[in-house]
């Protein structure tokens, strides 16, 4: 099936019938997909009048403790980052996709990774952060969509699926077999009618006192350090590497072709891919960075992720960037002489 | 197999139209005619025939596209040229069309000149494109519905049906021996006749072709790329 349909069909099986989206390329198979699914399993598919009506339709199905989506490329994530704030503000779970594609501006339709600022650092206004888990495969858009209702059911936190175009286009054989029940948490906070036998729940991100909303914010950090037990992150050939390439997503498959044509040539080159991006897996990188003489990240943007790299080793070791942007794809080839690039760099020190 | 003047591939998206196009096109034109590939994909901005570009040059096929194919420009626009596929009568198209009923919306504007064509006994082959592994058409049910929605969309008939049944680079001959009942089942149930059996040529053996014999032609589909994106 399409990375899209992957990611509808994962949604389906967390036990998301509440769907609320707006069409723009990339992404829109994913509307698509629950348009024609989700009635037949008595949910609700709504195609809003805006980027801002879906992601505050799912603020009210958050609020009510149902699990619900929203899905866009990156113009239209931008437009909805007032709601990612408003949520994270109400600590209410959802979960929002981010097929990404050129920009800034309108940009354009073909692929891209140039808003990992906007999912690791800037999602919206305010001291917040959101889950992002970046997948590589057809296979991981479906089961990290699952895992993303979990995780932020079980954190209250939002969390993106942050893929691009052409994770989103692409075909692959994907396993559809149930997945465990995805048994909804107790969601003792939500608005579902008091019956008269409790006291009225309060969804709200307003704190009239700036002492209360200190307060709340500190509450809430406390609760992000315990997901950075979530950081996840894969390693290939990563073990006694010389020269690691940091790269997720879609570049990090067509980094595993430049790693064998590098090991091919007798440079030690591994992979290092991110699968969460916030929280970032820091520890690894660092690591890593004992065996490895320099790093190179392989980004479809100018250059976003090499920032968190470099923090995360404490610029320890030299960093490099191999980057195309607006819609441009690296080739194995441009990564494998970047990776040549690094080796060059070693041995000169 | 015949080939006649028209032939408009047509089906749910992802079910491998534009791949199966190029690929009738390349057999049109080993057996002498002269050929073009019409891109009337209106709902697809990624993946579409002008991908093919340097292909169809190479095998002397001519290509009508939109003058936006592969831009960031997501016009849903179709090329003036598009009338050529109809009106030159030494010329064999092979029409592309976009998924579902929405992308059918395309071939609609030119449903007269087909349907005259008919008339005339010029006739035009308008194939009905069913993967059996698309997660939206694993039955004959949801199948009916989209031919149903693109016929009232593009207010031409279906005249037939391409089992294109696969799973890309993981397909196993397995897979399309299996896809035979599904094959008649939507016969019976779309009442349209089997026309071809679509296999990646490289899966096509004489047990395949035999196994087949008395149901369809096995068509031997040649994808012009793949991509080296390893797992």
């Amino acid at each position: 099936m399409k990375g899209n349909e992957a990611i509808a069909e994962g949604a389906i099986m967390a036990g998301c019938r509440h769907f609320f989206g707006y069409p723009i390329t990339p992404q829109t198979e994913i509307s698509a997909y629950m348009a024609k699914r989700l009635p037949k399993l008595g949910g609700t598919f709504l195609q809003a009048e805006s980027e801002i009506a879906a992601i505050n339709m799912v603020i009210g199905a958050s609020a009510a403790g149902r699990r619900a989506m929203t899905s866009s490329s990156s113009p239209g994530i931008a437009l909805k980052s007032e709601g990612l704030s408003y949520l994270s503000g109400c600590d209410l779970p959802a979960v929002v996709v981010n097929i990404q594609r050129g920009g800034p501006g309108l940009g354009g339709i073909q692929p891209s990774q140039s808003d990992y600022f906007l999912a690791t650092r800037s999602a919206g206004h305010g001291d917040f952060h959101i889950l992002s888990l970046a997948p590589n495969s057809v296979q991981e858009m479906l089961d990290f969509t699952y895992d993303a209702f979990n995780l932020s059911d079980k954190y209250r936190v939002v969390a993106m699926i942050l893929g691009d175009g052409i994770l989103g286009q692409m075909m692959e054989p994907v396993d559809i077999s149930p997945k465990p029940a995805a048994g909804l948490p107790e969601k003792s906070w939500a608005l579902t009618g008091t019956g008269g036998k409790r006291r009225k729940n309060i969804v709200n991100s307003l704190h009239l006192l700036p002492e209360e909303l200190e307060q709340r914010n500190i509450e809430r950090y406390q609760r992000y350090k315990a997901v950075e037990v979530e950081a996840r992150h894969e390693e290939y050939l990563c073990g006694d590497a010389d020269i690691v390439v940091v790269a997720y997503g879609a570049p990090s498959r067509i980094a595993k072709n430049a790693i064998g044509a590098a090991r091919g040539k007798g440079i030690r080159a591994g992979l290092l891919r991110p699968i969460t991006l916030w929280p970032f897996p820091a520890k690894a990188l660092r690591d890593a960075a004992r065996h490895a003489k320099a790093f190179v990240t392989v980004e479809m943007s100018m250059g976003q992720m090499i920032q968190d790299v470099e923090l995360a080793i404490r610029c320890a070791r030299p960093v490099l960037l191999c980057s195309r942007a607006g819609g441009m794809v690296p080739s194995p080839e441009e990564v494998l002489a970047k990776i040549e690039e690094a080796a060059d760099v070693c041995a000169s020190v | 197999m015949r080939a006649l003047r028209t032939t408009v591939f047509a089906g749910h998206y992802g079910s491998g139209k534009t791949t199966l196009a190029l690929s009738y096109a390349a057999w049109l034109r080993c057996a002498g005619h002269r050929v073009t590939v019409c891109d009337l994909d209106i709902v697809n901005p990624y993946f579409r025939a002008a991908d093919a570009r340097e292909f169809l040059k190479q095998k002397d096929i001519g290509l009508i596209s939109s003058d936006y194919a592969n831009t960031n420009l997501e016009a849903p626009s179709v090329s003036p040229e598009a009338q050529a596929a109809f009106d030159d009568a030494g010329l064999y198209a092979v029409i592309d069309l976009g998924g579902d009923d929405r992308g059918a919306l395309a071939l609609g504007r030119y449903a007269k000149y087909l349907n005259l064509a008919a008339g005339q006994d010029a006739e035009y082959e308008m194939l009905l494109v069913a993967n059996r592994c698309r997660p939206l058409t694993r039955d004959a049910g949801s199948l009916l519905e989209i031919k149903d929605g693109i016929e009232r969309a593009s207010r031409t008939k279906f005249t037939g049906l391409v089992n294109n049944t696969n799973l890309g680079a993981k397909t196993t001959p397995e897979d399309i021996i299996d896809s035979l009942g599904f094959a008649l089942e939507l016969e019976i149930v779309l009442g349209l006749p089997l026309k071809m059996t679509a296999v990646n040529a490289a899966l096509i053996s004489p047990e395949l072709t035999d196994f087949w014999e008395n149901h369809a032609e096995v068509f031997p589909v040649r994808p012009h790329r793949t991509f080296a994106f390893p797992i």
